[in-house]
């Protein structure tokens, strides 16, 4: 009796997993139907499937985007670890004053919507001549993560013992020894987790992307739309192209699933 | 003004607790004195480009909505102190827009902290394909939201070929037109498959840690599932259910992505973010853009002081978990 309880909520679970999940692996699958079969009602669960879409997105110049994309993600997430790791030490492990005030302010700026900042840098960008940048677009994010990746990386600070920092410091390794050899490697699960999530929310970032790039510097986001044809059929190349842009960003977050919430968390939650 | 000051509930001197487990010593000698001359070197970097790439350009953003400066005529900016805030007020647009936020950010909250809970609750549990199930269940929060939302547009809530409507007229239901006819209703759709895989994964990080021995103890003296859930396991999950209440509304308050993709803002989903862009960079009006933009700042602001309080009271009670 309870054993079949237990079955049914399994199969329970597992039939809402996959529901919530089905706009996913339906995305995938359209991706490698052919157009005339993707638009098919009913529905084809059985088709000729090949990768003729993909070969598509390419041709229609989407490299240069994803380009642009880990461009911006990759270089901003080194900007914001250069930023956030020593700054996160200085306000765990080497206590300052105000180290509240100081967590308040970052924190705060992440909670400051980019509403708040949109149209002065919009001309800021256009008076430098500094519009469709991929290195603007490259400090924005960095701007955007460094509240999350401090608050993240000085929860991950703060579990390292005491007792290691300062047994370095009694064998005279002095500031930077004490950084690099000592702490950093401890560190290091933790800073790839900091990593990957300023890296997820770069390459989703839509918003700035929309505004500030038109063909020079424009991501994958808002690149996805041209993909939309008020003619043709379209569902299956749109599928194909979604399906590489959300790809990096599905398999790092996978990857990272155990440091996930606690990023998400701001370090809140472990 | 930006920078939240810490709640008054706060200890004044940086407790233990306070700021995560590590005593702010005051520094008395030399070598104190030194290291702590350091520390504020490590952190001066990432505090002056935060303060560069933000502060500033929210100042400039309050000072634009003192001018009067329509892009199409870029000869007659000047100084209208407070008119574009009477316009943001008085004007048919804001109250609606208003509205529009917080219907879509607080059912969106709501519906994806419930399923949240739901599904955690659910794989909480040992069964056969745990990690995979949660491994599934993560990948909506992960998915680029322009790319989630051209995909339901299209492939799940198209009237002619999408699967969502295809499936209801596999019940005997007719197909809607969820874009044009409830295009509230898709909005909050999205967002909740969305976020509710984010509320899940903090309430699960919750759930799991629980100490299994005070649930056993509560089995063997006799509470029932229901019982505990209620009793220990719902009061124990508070914190987690503030945290994750609370941030997700930050996160959904700046929804932007679906709607521009989706709905451009018609039928009741023009958010403030929304309407701040359209008269900045579609209706050229960058004084009234910016006064939307300052009241948007303060709405969120709102939200941000409880969500602040909420996650140093987390750090206070809790400690570094």
């Amino acid at each position: 009796m309870r054993k079949t309880r237990g079955i049914l909520i399994t199969a329970m679970t597992w039939v809402l997993v996959l529901m919530f999940f089905f706009p996913i692996g339906w995305m995938v699958f359209t991706s490698l139907k052919s157009e005339g079969d993707a638009a098919l009602i009913p529905p084809r669960f059985i088709a000729d499937l090949s990768f003729d879409q993909y070969a598509i997105v390419f041709e229609r110049g989407m490299g240069a985007y994803l380009l642009n994309s880990l461009t911006a993600s990759v270089g901003s997430t080194i900007l914001v670890l250069l930023l956030a790791i020593p700054a996160a030490y200085g306000l765990s492990i080497r206590p300052i004053k105000k180290v509240k005030d100081v967590l308040f302010f970052f924190i705060s700026t992440r909670f400051l919507p980019a509403a708040a900042s949109i149209l002065p840098v919009f001309f800021i960008l256009k008076s430098v001549g500094a519009l469709d940048n991929i290195t603007a677009m490259t400090f924005l994010y960095a701007a955007m993560n460094l509240p999350i990746a401090v608050w993240m990386m000085r929860s991950f600070f703060n579990e390292v013992p005491l007792e290691i920092v300062e047994a370095a410091q009694i064998d005279g390794a002095n500031l930077r020894t004490e950084l690099v050899r000592v702490v950093l490697p401890i560190l290091l699960p933790g800073i790839a987790a900091v990593a990957l999530i300023c890296f997820i929310f770069s390459w989703n970032e839509y918003f700035l992307a929309t505004l500030l790039t038109t063909f020079q510097a424009r991501t994958t986001p808002p690149f996805l739309a041209s993909f939309v044809d008020g003619r043709g059929q379209f569902l299956a190349v749109l599928s194909a192209a979604a399906t590489i842009a959300v790809l990096p960003v599905i398999i790092a977050g996978w990857a990272a699933q155990k440091q996930l919430v606690r990023g998400l968390a701001m370090g809140a939650v472990k | 003004m930006t920078t939240l000051t810490p709640p008054p509930t706060m200890p004044t001197a940086a407790t233990p607790a306070a700021t995560g487990g590590r005593p702010a010593t005051r520094p008395r000698n030399a070598p104190q004195r030194k290291k702590a001359r350091q520390a504020r070197a490590l952190v001066l970097p990432a505090l002056i480009f935060s303060v560069v790439m933000t502060q500033i350009p929210f100042l400039t953003t309050i000072y634009f909505s003192t001018l009067q400066w329509n892009q199409l005529r870029p000869d007659e900016i000047a100084f209208n102190w407070f008119k574009n805030y009477a316009v943001v007020f008085t004007g048919p647009d804001f109250l609606p827009s208003l509205m529009s936020t917080v219907i879509i950010t607080g059912s969106s909250v709501v519906l994806s902290l419930l399923l949240g809970l739901f599904f955690a609750i659910l794989l909480d549990r040992k069964f056969v394909g745990q990690g995979l199930a949660r491994t599934l269940m993560i990948t909506p929060f992960l998915v680029m939201p322009a790319a989630a939302a051209l995909i339901w547009k299209w492939s799940m809530l198209d009237v002619n070929v999408g699967m969502v409507n295809w499936a209801l007229n596999t019940v005997g239901l007719p197909s809607v037109a969820w874009n044009t006819d409830l295009p509230i209703v898709t909005i909050i759709m999205l967002l909740t498959w969305q976020y509710t895989p984010f509320m899940m994964l903090i309430l699960l990080a919750g759930l799991q840690s629980q100490s299994r021995e005070v649930l056993e103890a509560a089995s063997v003296d006799g509470a029932g599932p229901w019982r505990t859930f209620q009793w220990m396991t719902l009061p124990h999950l508070r914190q987690y259910i503030e945290i994750a209440t609370l941030l997700g509304s930050i996160m959904l308050l700046q929804a932007f992505d679906p709607i521009a993709i989706m709905t451009k803002g018609t039928g009741g989903t023009k958010t403030l973010s929304y309407l701040l862009y359209e008269r900045a960079f579609i209706g050229l009006d960058v004084g009234q853009a910016a006064a939307f933009g300052v009241v948007t700042v303060v709405v969120t602001i709102a939200v941000a002081t409880f969500a602040l309080r909420t996650l140093f009271k987390v750090f206070i009670n809790g400690g570094e978990r």
